[in-house]
Formats: C-alpha cells, sequence, structure tokens
C-alpha cells in the first residue's frame, strides 16, 4: 500500500528558467494587425509586407526614406517645440524624439526618387501616433513653400491618429496653415501627391491628406475622419472590418490607387515624370 | 463695453452655456440681415438641414451668409444631428462661398457644431475630403471672409467654416479641438474629468482672444436685438475695411493670419 501513498515519486519538480525571456529575442513572431497571420519577422522582408495579406506593417520615417533612396536631404532637422506647458508633454515629446530621432512627427527634406527631385515629407506614427502639432504643421508648411520656391513637386506620405490633444487650439490652426501652403503650391501649377498609410485619420484627413492632386494608399491603410468607436456608439451599430479601410475608401472614390510597398518608388517616379513635360522650359 | 463682462464665468461654465439654445440661426440672419433667400442643396448628394445657406442683404450690399444649427425642438434637432453636419453640408456651404466668389459677395459664416457628425455614411460619403476641400477653398476666395462662433465651435468640423479674414466670438461660445469630454477621454482614458479638461484647454474667448486665435468677442446681452445690432455695425465696419485691400492682398493676408500659428 505504501506504493500509493507514496506522492514524492510521481511529481518530478521541473523548475522554470527565470531568465527565458532574456534568452529569446523580441519581435521574432509577430501577427500582422490586419489579417491575424502568424508571421516569423523574416518573413516580412526589407520592405516589412505581410505576405498573406499584403498589409504594410507601420515604419519609422527614417527607414522608409531609407527603402525608398539614398539620396536624401533632410530640412528643418532641429526645429522642436519650445514651450511645453501642458502637464506631462515635455517627457513624452523627449521619449519620442529619441525613438524616433525626429524633431517632431514628420521627417521633411528633398530627395531623389529614380531620376526624379521631389520634395519628401513622411510622418512617423511612432512619433506620439503621427499626432498634428505645431511643429509636425510647421515642418510640412516649409517643405511646401520650399517647394513652392524651387518649382519641385510634393510627396507626403501621411500617418496621424489626429491633433495632438496638448496642443489644443493650435493643433487646429495646422490644419488651415499647411492648407495655406498648399493652395500656394497648387496655384504655382505644381503636383502634390499624397500617400495614405496606417492610420491615417482625424484632422490630418480633414486637410492636407485630402488636398493632393493624386492620393495613393497602402493595402489596407486605416484611412477615415473619426474614430471607429465614436461612430459606433453614435450610431449604436457594429462597424464591419472593411470599413475605413484602403480599399473601402477607394470604392467610396477617394482614392486613386492603392500601391504596393515595393512598387512605391517606381510609381511615384513615374507619376512625378508624367508631369514634368510642362515644366521644362 | 466692458460693463458686459461684469462677472467672468469659469470654463466650465462657459462650456455650458455654449450648448444651451441661447441662439437659433434662423435667429441671427434675421436680426442682422435683410430680405434672407435661403439657397439649398449640394448639387450631388442632397441638402443637409444643419447648414441654412443663402443670400442676404447687409446695409445695402448683398452677403453669402451660412450657418450650421442646432434646431430648435426635438424633431428639428434630430434632423440636424444637434448641428453636426454631413459631407454634403461642407460641400453645400463650400459651393455657396464659390459662388460668393464669382459674384464679389463677402462671406459671413455663423458656426455652433458640437463636430462634423460621426456617422457611417458621413465617413463613405468622405467627411474628411469636405471639411479639407472647405478649408483649401475658402484659402483662395477673394472676398471678405467673416467667421463667428456663436455657440460651440468644435474641432475641424468648425474649422471647415472659421478659415477665415477674422474670427469672431460670441461672448458664451467656445471654440476648441474637441469637446472636453472626449479631450479627457483621449487623454486620460477618461472622459469624467471634463472639467480639468475645460480648464486646460484654454477654449472660452477670454484665452482664445489672448491666444491670437480669435479678433474679437461680441459681447452678449439678454436682448438680442442689441447684440443682433452690434454685430451688424461690427460687421459692416470691418467689411469696408477689408474691401478697400486689393483682392491679392486680401488672400495674402488671410494666409498670413494662419501662417503665425
Amino acid at each position: 500500500m505504501d506504493l500509493f501513498n507514496n506522492t514524492t515519486v510521481s511529481t518530478p519538480k521541473i523548475k522554470r528558467d527565470a531568465n527565458l525571456n532574456d534568452r529569446i529575442p523580441d519581435g521574432l513572431f509577430l501577427a500582422c494587425p490586419y489579417c491575424g497571420a502568424q508571421l516569423y519577422s523574416k518573413q516580412l522582408g526589407d520592405h516589412r509586407v505581410c505576405p498573406a495579406c499584403g498589409y504594410g506593417f507601420r515604419l519609422q520615417a527614417r527607414e522608409r526614406v531609407a527603402l525608398m533612396t539614398t539620396d536624401f536631404e533632410e530640412l528643418d532637422a532641429d526645429l522642436k517645440l519650445a514651450d511645453t506647458d501642458f502637464p506631462g508633454y515635455a517627457g513624452k515629446l523627449e521619449r519620442a524624439q529619441q525613438q524616433t530621432e525626429l524633431g517632431d512627427s514628420v521627417l521633411t527634406g528633398i530627395a531623389t526618387l529614380e531620376d526624379q527631385k521631389v520634395a519628401l515629407g513622411i510622418m512617423d506614427s511612432y512619433f506620439i501616433m503621427g499626432s498634428l502639432g505645431t511643429i509636425t504643421g510647421e515642418k510640412i508648411t516649409r517643405l511646401f513653400e520650399h517647394a513652392t520656391a524651387a518649382k519641385l513637386p510634393v510627396i507626403l506620405f501621411t500617418a496621424s491618429g489626429g491633433a495632438r490633444m496638448q496642443e489644443g487650439i493650435h493643433s487646429l490652426m495646422q490644419m488651415a496653415k499647411v492648407s495655406a501652403a498648399v493652395a500656394a503650391h497648387q496655384e504655382a501649377g505644381l503636383p502634390y501627391i499624397v500617400i495614405l498609410t496606417d492610420p491615417t485619420m482625424g484632422g490630418v484627413t480633414a486637410s492636407f491628406a485630402m488636398q493632393g492632386d493624386i492620393t495613393l494608399a497602402e493595402p489596407h491603410a486605416l484611412v477615415g475622419f473619426a474614430g471607429k468607436r465614436v461612430i459606433e456608439q453614435t450610431i449604436h451599430e457594429k462597424l464591419p472590418k472593411e470599413f475605413q479601410r484602403a480599399e473601402t475608401v477607394l470604392e467610396n472614390g477617394f482614392i486613386d490607387a492603392i500601391v504596393q510597398r515595393p512598387a512605391m518608388t517606381a510609381t511615384l517616379a513615374q507619376l512625378v515624370r508624367f508631369h514634368q513635360t510642362q515644366e521644362v522650359k | 463695453m466692458a460693463a458686459l463682462f461684469r462677472r467672468e464665468l469659469t470654463p466650465v461654465q462657459v462650456v455650458k452655456k455654449s450648448r444651451e439654445d441661447r441662439f437659433s440661426a434662423r435667429e441671427i440672419i434675421s436680426g442682422i440681415f435683410t430680405d434672407f433667400i435661403e439657397l439649398h442643396g449640394d448639387r450631388y448628394a442632397g441638402d443637409d438641414a444643419s447648414v441654412i445657406g443663402g443670400l442676404a442683404n447687409l446695409g445695402g450690399q448683398p452677403v453669402t451668409v451660412i450657418a450650421i444649427d442646432k434646431g430648435t425642438d426635438i424633431k428639428d434637432k434630430l434632423a440636424k444631428r444637434n448641428g453636426s453636419p454631413e459631407p454634403y453640408g461642407y460641400r453645400k456651404a463650400t459651393r455657396l462661398m464659390d459662388q460668393a466668389a464669382k459674384f464679389g459677395r463677402p462671406i459671413i459664416t455663423f458656426i455652433n457644431t458640437p463636430g462634423a457628425f460621426p456617422g457611417k455614411s458621413a465617413e463613405d460619403q468622405g467627411q474628411g475630403e469636405a471639411i479639407a476641400d472647405s478649408i483649401l477653398q475658402s484659402m483662395k476666395y477673394p472676398v471678405p471672409m467673416i467667421a463667428i462662433v456663436y455657440g460651440e465651435g468644435g474641432s475641424g468640423g468648425a474649422l471647415a467654416l472659421a478659415t477665415s479674414d477674422q474670427v469672431w466670438m460670441f461672448q458664451n461660445a467656445t471654440y476648441s479641438i474637441l469637446s472636453p469630454e472626449g479631450f479627457a477621454a483621449i487623454l486620460w482614458k477618461d472622459a469624467k474629468r471634463s472639467g480639468e479638461a475645460a480648464e486646460l484647454m484654454g477654449l472660452t474667448p477670454n484665452d482664445l482672444l489672448a491666444n491670437g486665435i480669435i479678433e474679437y468677442i461680441v459681447p452678449e446681452s439678454r436682448s438680442h436685438n442689441r447684440v443682433f445690432n452690434l454685430v451688424r455695425a461690427k460687421l459692416l465696419e470691418e467689411i469696408q475695411q477689408l474691401q478697400s485691400l486689393t483682392t491679392t492682398e486680401l488672400v495674402a493676408k488671410r494666409r498670413a493670419r494662419f501662417r503665425a500659428f
């Protein structure tokens, strides 16, 4: 009978390795935020695209510029917000600046895409969700002003959750400020191409993201004005997965074309070339 | 005039007052202008009741008037979604402003909206694009433009009609990036902290005037006629000033106004 009472034999102790997480590198496996496919990170390739559905993972602005060109001259690199009196804002801003190596949520400069010289702006969703702050607006405005003076096309990748709450009404005013610079650029007969990337929402959608001559988007990018949750609470109805996705927005008539990330540079260069015949004098 | 500001309200009180039905758009239009003829529709999708627009007479001069209205009774408020325009409401406004530019008429807008309507059909019809276009076109109109926030001035939905040469506010109006409730929900994940948010946001006319966001505060009075007479006189004066500029100067000045932010 002792055999059945002796419990010590049947339960071997397996010790959990406390340092387990240190030995496995982060981010080896990830799920596609759009289709949910489980992916080994190397499957994404240089362009960080889901092989199952074509969704482009969110890129930092500097990663994106490196994918497109080696010829990039940054503008206004040192522009940073001086007065940050909103509680907790200064620290948040500093962390974002360190993480993205940007002064604010957009990277601007003069770039050569294939053989075409363009004024290039890339918003960075890793910088406080790409929100539209005073410096973001200022850098984009200066990019347009520079492009107008130098007779260059503007190519802008948008990525933004919307307004920068901490800057209040000043954030709202950026929508009008950038629009004024877009108007002057348009009047000079120069092309402005927007690429909507995941996510482009709120005040950015309601201003310069929807003012381009040509509006492109990356596959499955979230594009809209009001947030999904706010709409669901307003109309008391669950919204479909496809709601506010680039494919739906294209069907509704607000996007010219959806371009896969690996084909982006060539597509943009060709679009710019189409606009050049009248410009060369 | 200073006597009218006898008692200064706290931001929370101003927010509350700005949401009360103090003025309706039709009362304002008939109080300030004469011979108003309403014009409907955006020519593509329909006619948005929350945006009232048309032609009116201001001291002998034709002007284009556009007003966002919250509605007066329950039925009216439902039809107007409590003053939240649909994309075709903004496109109606843009159509009327295009027309004003063509015929050289000053544009006067009156704003009272919690924001553009957050609905499924609004998104499908391009709410963002409608607002973006209204802002962009407003940067080009070669006619005087004055915007007056008379209740809530909520976010991009208000800015769509406030990209003007001058922005004025009624004494008990607000103008902000978002409602204090939404602001608190986004920043602190707690809509109940709206009072704290209202204090921080600087959304009262006094704060906005100090920050150079607006040009003028319209003192309110129990006598609405007194308010309307004052607004009419001030409009005549300012529009005359703006009309003394060449159209190039006027547009450049408007763009410079926003460039400063």
